[in-house]
């Protein structure tokens, strides 16, 4: 919890944000709009928990983030989103270099299916030819590997299938996968609700060390979870018309211990949602 | 609202009955539809089993008259041809399959969904005619590449339709997981979903090829048939279920018990595919 109380005195504001939403809002197919006008900064090496009831927006937004949300049909946004200060959605931006510098670990493990452990973790650069040749997949997976925390409990297996490993494990594997791009930003979007707690922890004290190098930005439906491993925390609520907007976005100790939103504290303290 | 009658319900020897009947029913049906294939299995195999040889399968067929020869020609070109067919119709059939699960929408799509699914109940000798006006015509040359084409349309709606239902079946999570790692369209389709298919891909090929090898009508002015040894794919070619038609038909006896063994042969040729296939669905499924 040290890390929370030093960011206690830092206001979300002043630090140097890697990622940046501004006035962004996103529709679905057909212009539905399901998030309106959301501008959070992300500070660069810092957790950030997007928490709210379903129908948020949470995940959109995140998925918004990475530029995955247009795969849908008819998708679209408005506003901007800074990646370094440079618009991801701007003239020219590519959505596949944008996903290369923002990772992404989404709630379902999803291991590809026809490939062994070792060729998941290298997916990423071995399929669109990055591999620089001389460069080693088995020392490319083994960093990822380690960073994930799965190394020491695959690294005689490495050819057996990824689908072979636990829940936990194929969660962690995601992880390693999305690292070995090495991107700068990661997004996971409810990464460990389908985990048993032993391996949600397992995967948040990695939160905690992967801050070190990433920025992280975490969906999640599990308020505790934002306390314990979150710097900042963003509630979302959506609408009757099931519009998502920002409510509130603070260091998250300030959040669960006093929240300047009504909607915000009715929220934390289980009232709705 | 009006609360059921429980008491109505506990006629217990009218419903055993209904139930024996349903039962009953479905257990003839069974036996029709299994019965019917077993008939067939048995008749073939007991006509065909006493000329099926080592001869029978090595040597080429004698001429009208003379007792004896084989169907080596035979089995070559059903293997050259339906290769062929195979060659052409896999990769369009699958990338089309492709197309129509991942990119499909709108009238377009719709359109190639039910073309396909009219190609499927053509009668083969229609598609055999298209090939003919198209690939014998002009060149005034039977050929096996011509029967080639007629397979191979035969085969693309079955590997089209299958192709798009196993692309479907890869989970949507999977897809985008790969495009999360900055991965192309190209690549994710490429190298993660359509391998998460292959099994299915796999089956539906081979059921594709299960269907054609039985399939005689459109060789019947393509390949044309031959007496001789021919692997030349631009010149006419014999074909085992073309010999099996050239012999039943043919007044000799000893081309009748031929045609048996060829008929044979073909079944075993379609039986060992189908086993192929469901062992290549199984495998995937693991």
């Amino acid at each position: 919890m040290s890390a929370q109380t030093d960011l206690d005195s830092l206001d979300a504001s002043e630090a140097k944000s890697q990622v940046e939403t501004r006035s962004l809002s996103i529709y679905y197919r057909g212009k539905k709009l399901a998030v309106s006008d959301v501008s959070i900064a992300f500070p660069r090496n810092t957790i950030t928990a997007l928490i709210g009831p379903s129908g948020a927006g949470k995940s959109t937004l995140l998925r918004a983030l990475n530029r995955i949300h247009e795969l849908g049909d008819g998708a679209s946004v408005e506003g901007e989103v800074l990646l370094d200060g440079v618009d991801i959605y701007g003239p020219g931006a590519d959505p596949v270099l944008v996903r290369q510098r923002i990772g992404m670990v989404f709630q379902q493990a999803t291991p590809f299916p026809t490939m062994s452990i070792l060729d998941n973790v290298t997916a990423g650069l071995r399929l669109r030819g990055a591999l620089r040749t001389g460069s080693k997949p088995i020392e490319i997976a083994e960093k990822a590997l380690r960073q994930a925390a799965l190394w020491g409990e695959v690294k005689d297996v490495l050819h057996r299938n990824g689908a072979s490993l636990s829940g936990g494990q194929q969660q962690r594997l995601c992880i390693a996968r999305a690292l070995a791009v090495e991107p700068e930003v990661l997004l996971l979007d409810e990464a460990t609700s389908a985990l048993d707690p032993i391996s949600t922890l397992q995967i948040e004290d990695l939160m905690r060390q992967l801050v070190e190098k990433y920025t992280i930005i975490a969906v999640t439906h599990n308020m505790q979870q934002a306390a314990r491993v979150s710097d900042f925390t963003a509630f979302l609520l959506g609408d009757e018309q099931g519009v998502g907007r920002l409510i509130e976005l603070a260091p998250t100790n300030t959040i669960f211990t006093k929240p300047a939103d009504k909607r915000t504290e009715g929220y934390i303290t289980g009232r709705f949602g | 609202m009006s609360v059921p009658d429980l008491r109505e319900r506990s006629n217990k020897t009218a419903r055993y009955v209904w139930s024996a009947i349903g039962v009953g029913f479905t257990l003839l049906c069974i036996l029709l539809a299994a019965g019917a294939l077993l008939a067939i299995l048995g008749y073939v195999t007991v006509q065909g089993i006493s000329s099926v040889n080592w001869a029978f399968v090595t040597e080429l067929p004698r001429p009208v008259g003379v007792t004896g020869g084989g169907v080596a020609n035979g089995i070559v070109g059903s293997i050259i041809i339906v290769g062929i067919a195979t060659v052409i119709a896999v990769p369009i059939g699958v990338l089309t399959g492709v197309y129509l699960a991942l990119f499909g929408r709108g009238v377009f799509a719709e359109t190639l969904r039910l073309l396909s699914d009219v190609l499927a109940g053509l009668p083969s000798i229609a598609i055999g005619l298209f090939a003919y006006t198209l690939f014998v015509a002009p060149f005034k040359q039977f050929s096996a590449f011509s029967a080639s084409i007629a397979f191979a349309v035969i085969m693309l709606p079955l590997i089209i339709r299958t192709s798009e239902e196993a692309i479907r079946g890869v989970p949507r999570t999977v897809r985008e997981a790969g495009f999360a790692l900055g991965l192309s369209r190209y690549a994710t389709t490429m190298k993660i979903v359509v391998p998460a298919a292959r099994g299915a891909i796999l089956t539906a090929i081979l059921l594709g090829i299960a269907r054609v090898t039985g399939e005689t009508a459109p060789l019947l002015f393509t390949a044309f048939g031959s007496q001789f040894w021919e692997i030349n794919p631009f010149h006419p070619m014999a074909e085992l279920s073309l010999q099996v038609f050239t012999y039943a038909i043919s007044p000799y006896d000893d081309w009748h018990r031929q045609a048996w063994a060829g008929a044979l042969l073909l079944t075993i040729a379609v039986f060992i595919i189908n086993l192929l296939a469901r062992f290549a669905l199984s495998f995937s499924k693991r």
